[in-house]
């Protein structure tokens, strides 16, 4: 895989880290919330990821410059999240359930459309979700970088510290575990009907 | 079921950070509040503003003795940047330079004054460029006549100078009055920058004029209103007080609202 160019805001993070750092946050709050809030649960998803960005920046100020400028933001966020994250868990049991992943489903999202498309389109997020919670954390956690947070294979297999081949196995497998859990939930809902 | 149908449902999962989390970031670092250097009226100026807006304008000297005042102030630390926020530096350009207008009053971080100081700052805010007011009429706007010395004191001590006009309040008597941020030659130098004839301004009260009415309408103004401007020469007609106005059949003017100050010495 081709190693991508520097980030423009890695070069300015390290020619002036106080100025550049809330572009650094306004541009992964997204990726880092998403991720803390699939690890940790909706109601500790934002400390996890306060705590991220804090300890982001008093890495960025003590890395030599020419570290900082060969950074990748995105793989280098996501994996102090989900290390941080699940640091946050040990010791105490997960609060998230299918239930509450069903949940996270239900923000608003786009208006544009009427109320009742609004209503389906909220049905389907939900059933995502639970589907995307009842695979196996393995799969679950690849799939969700990948489609999810979008993450390139490169930028996955970084996060999660394994080859490239094995983090695309592990999204392939998972997208057919879905599949297959979404025909049968299909098939269900088929034979209900007759 | 294609792959492309799972992945737009995968992808509908993404949802937006909550709203405060940089807000929430930059206040545990300390970069929640910033200041730039900026060129003012009357010379550079430092500007230092935070999430709720601008919090603090001084005349730039010192950085580290501005930096010391924003801590005392306020009990965090400010860091310097080099340009401002696209949004601030439309302020500046409105409220410093008179560059664009302004949708609204500008965001201004008065949370750490006073209920009635605030009050006072706000008001002042609505003093358009080129026109001054006295601190009665600040007052009385307020719902407090009686308060003019308390008005002077909360200009006085403005947090935000160019940016809240404090050097459009003047007094009644026509001196142009104490300023914070200079003195009254800095005040005068700042009113003559936005195009204000201070020597105008001081010389009707001089002669006990303190307001303008038009023969033509019968309203009566402050001498800088807009529309005490736009009466002919021919038309103006000087006025010593608000009570020998209404005597001779003139009406407040609605924008400026004309009081009298509440004791002469004001």
């Amino acid at each position: 895989m081709a190693i991508a160019e520097n980030d423009p805001l890695c070069a300015r993070l390290a020619d002036g880290l106080d100025e550049a750092f809330p572009e650094l946050v306004v541009q992964h709050q997204q990726l880092v919330f998403g991720i803390a809030e699939r690890v940790v649960g909706d109601s500790a998803a934002e400390d996890v990821a306060q705590e991220v960005f804090v300890r982001a920046y008093r890495a960025l100020g003590r890395y030599p410059a020419e570290r900082v400028r060969e950074l990748r933001l995105r793989p280098w966020l996501g994996r102090m999240t989900i290390n941080l994250a699940r640091n946050t868990l040990r010791g105490r049991r997960p609060t998230t359930d299918l239930a509450d992943l069903a949940d996270l489903a239900d923000h608003p999202q786009s208006t544009e459309n009427g109320p009742h498309q609004h209503a389906q389109r909220r049905e389907e997020r939900r059933m995502w979700a639970r589907l995307l919670a009842g695979l196996p954390p393995r799969y679950r956690l690849a799939v969700a970088l990948r489609h999810v947070d979008e993450l390139s294979y490169a930028e996955l297999a970084e996060t999660l510290g394994r080859p490239v081949g094995s983090v695309k196995s592990d999204v392939h497998r998972g997208i057919a575990l879905l599949r297959a859990a979404y025909d049968a939930e299909q098939r269900g809902i088929a034979q209900e009907a007759s | 079921m294609t792959d492309q149908h799972i992945e737009a449902g995968l992808r509908s999962l993404r949802r937006p950070a909550p709203a405060g989390l940089l807000d929430a970031v930059l206040d545990r670092l300390g970069l929640g509040d910033a200041y730039v250097r900026v060129e003012g009226p009357i010379g550079p100026l430092f500007v230092a503003f935070g999430r709720d807006g601008i919090s603090l304008v001084e005349r730039a000297r010192d950085a580290g003795d501005f930096e010391a005042t924003f801590r005392a102030m306020f009990g965090r630390p400010v860091r310097r940047i080099d340009r401002a926020p696209v949004l601030i530096q439309r302020v500046i350009d409105a409220r410093l330079w008179g560059r664009r207008r302004l949708s609204g009053p500008p965001p201004v971080d008065l949370h750490e004054l006073p209920e009635f100081e605030q009050q006072v700052l706000r008001k002042v805010l609505e003093i358009p460029r080129g026109e001054v007011r006295p601190y009665a009429w600040v007052a009385a706007e307020l719902g407090r006549p009686l308060a003019v010395r308390a008005v002077g004191n909360a200009v006085a001590r403005n947090p935000i100078p160019f940016v809240i006009p404090c050097h459009r309040v003047v007094r009644s008597d026509g001196r142009i009055g104490e300023y914070g941020a200079g003195g009254p030659t800095a005040k005068r130098a700042v009113l003559e920058a936005e195009g204000f004839d201070t020597t105008e301004l001081e010389r009707l009260p001089a002669r006990g004029v303190r307001f303008i009415g038009s023969d033509t309408t019968h309203v009566y103004c402050y001498p800088s209103c807009r529309n005490a401007r736009r009466i002919t020469p021919r038309h103006r007609v000087p006025l010593r007080s608000a009570d020998v106005a209404r005597q001779a059949g003139f009406r407040a003017c609605q924008v400026c609202r004309p009081v009298d100050a509440p004791f002469r010495a004001a």
